[in-house]
């Protein structure tokens, strides 16, 4: 099914996503991957504030490539989300609702999502120049040191992505794969 | 004799960089046009369609089709009746990559200490250099761009002779499956067979530059890549893993004499970002 969704999330639109459904987000999205969560992770424990307020927010797996002249963004898929799984379930903790990437999560992201009710999307990796045509707004708001791993604040306009994992804990994944495998 | 600047290597090497990141190869494309024909997931016919819709926005707007720009693997065959004059060849081809990943607007993705600082090194340097001493007096240079994502699901076993083609199937279809949505599939499936520790891993490379569809001229092997193949796509990861006939595009297969104790087996796995160029100087 095709969903029309808008940022920040809420409870009400977590609940009405179902895995395997086709959603064009619109909103702010927060980039983030590898050293970033390292950092809000480090945040956390060390008590402090974090960059932004990640209630109900979502945060986008993405290393993005330099915007060229007139571009608002590179281009700019997904990344493998296991990577995320040590922090994820932290960052859900403390509020964080929804999260876009690419690839399998472990058990400890599921319950996660399940407790939070959280849910976990995927974009399509490697359609990086399509992706990037959904942004609409970029602005680097923490960590620029960390060049394309530095968190950046997106606008996004139907962002196409899919329902991987709900809040039910439906995984696509699974039953994607149970639906077309021949024995 | 014949000299080479190795100025115009810099400057092949910079072109390279920006064209296989923009282009993707036309038998890449075709192999995902046919796929869509074959897919029986409404949602992988979507997926597939978004994926060769991103390769027409990147061939048209000259952007990077994957944000994943990757580490330049580079493949040198250099002709031995060749001169290198102007300076030191991997220097050459490192100040190419350093100018073709700052000027096409690439993502520099190399990090140095590996397991310490993880620093980037700010230019995508160094390359990574095959370069191979062949007859004659051309240099041809193959760049191919390998992303993290795919590379990462990659495998090799030290199987041992015994194990046979069975032993070799059964490496191969769990390290796809264990791979599941995490390469991007539909993916093509690089195998190297034989050779020692690091050659296999090699061939395993190589392959992925074969057109999709080729087969190896062996027909033993031909078959098994065949027969590969066709085991691949019954798993239903389907495009990006979300169920489907289309899991993988190609099995390409390479082989290297073994020694009499070894049968290593390497698995590079490639996404549907299938990217290489290359160019005779």
């Amino acid at each position: 099914m095709e969903k029309i969704i808008k940022t920040p999330l809420t409870d009400e639109s977590v609940n009405e996503l179902k895995a395997g459904d086709r959603v064009f987000l619109s909103g702010i999205i927060y980039t983030g991957r590898d050293a970033a969560h390292k950092r809000l992770a480090e945040l956390i424990e060390r008590g402090e504030e974090l960059p932004m307020d990640i209630k109900n927010q979502t945060i986008y797996y993405v290393g993005p490539c330099p915007a060229k002249p007139g571009q608002v963004i590179g281009s700019a898929g997904p990344t493998t989300s296991g990577r995320m799984d040590a922090y994820a379930p932290l960052l859900m903790e403390h509020g964080l609702k929804g999260m876009i990437g690419k690839g399998l999560r472990n058990k400890q992201v599921v319950d996660s999502i399940m407790k939070c009710n959280a849910v976990y999307f995927a974009a399509i990796g490697g359609a990086g120049a399509l992706l990037a045509e959904a942004v609409k707004e970029a602005e680097i708001i923490a960590f620029p040191d960390l060049e394309a791993e530095a968190i950046y604040r997106l606008r996004v306009e139907n962002f196409p992505v899919t329902v991987v994992i709900d809040s039910k804990g439906n995984d696509l994944y699974k039953l994607g794969k149970e639906k077309y495998k021949i024995v | 004799m014949r000299e080479v600047n190795v100025e115009e290597i810099t400057k092949t090497v910079e072109r390279l960089c920006i064209e296989s990141n923009y282009y993707l190869p036309k038998d890449v494309k075709m192999a995902l046009e046919n796929a869509i024909v074959k897919e029986e997931s409404p949602l992988g016919k979507e997926i597939l369609s978004d994926i060769l819709k991103n390769q027409e926005i990147a061939r048209t707007n000259k952007v990077p089709i994957c944000q994943d720009t990757g580490l330049a693997v580079i493949f040198l065959e250099l002709g031995q009746d060749v001169r290198l004059v102007g300076g030191n060849l991997n220097d050459a081809i490192d100040e190419g990559v350093r100018r073709g990943y700052s000027n096409g607007y690439l993502r520099k993705s190399a990090v140095d200490d590996p397991f310490i600082k993880r620093k980037n090194t700010g230019d995508n340097t160094p390359a990574i250099i095959h370069t191979k001493i062949v007859s004659g007096e051309r240099v041809k240079i193959i760049l191919a761009p390998k992303g993290g994502g795919s590379e990462n699901m990659s495998a090799l076993a030290m199987l041992k002779p015994s194990d046979g083609i069975t032993g070799i199937k059964k490496f191969v279809i769990d390290t796809v499956e264990k791979a599941g949505s995490n390469p991007c599939p539909p993916i093509i499936v690089g195998i190297g067979i034989g050779g020692t520790i690091e050659k296999t891993t090699l061939i395993a490379k190589q392959s992925l530059l074969r057109k999709v569809g080729e087969h190896n001229t062996n027909p033993k092997v031909a078959e098994l890549e065949e027969e590969l193949l066709h085991e691949i796509n019954k798993l239903g990861i389907g495009p990006q893993g979300f169920g489907g006939r289309t899991t993988a595009l190609a099995v390409n297969i390479e082989t290297f004499p073994a020694h009499i104790a070894s049968m290593p087996v390497a698995i590079n796995i490639q996404c549907h970002v299938a990217r290489h160029q290359e160019a005779i100087i």
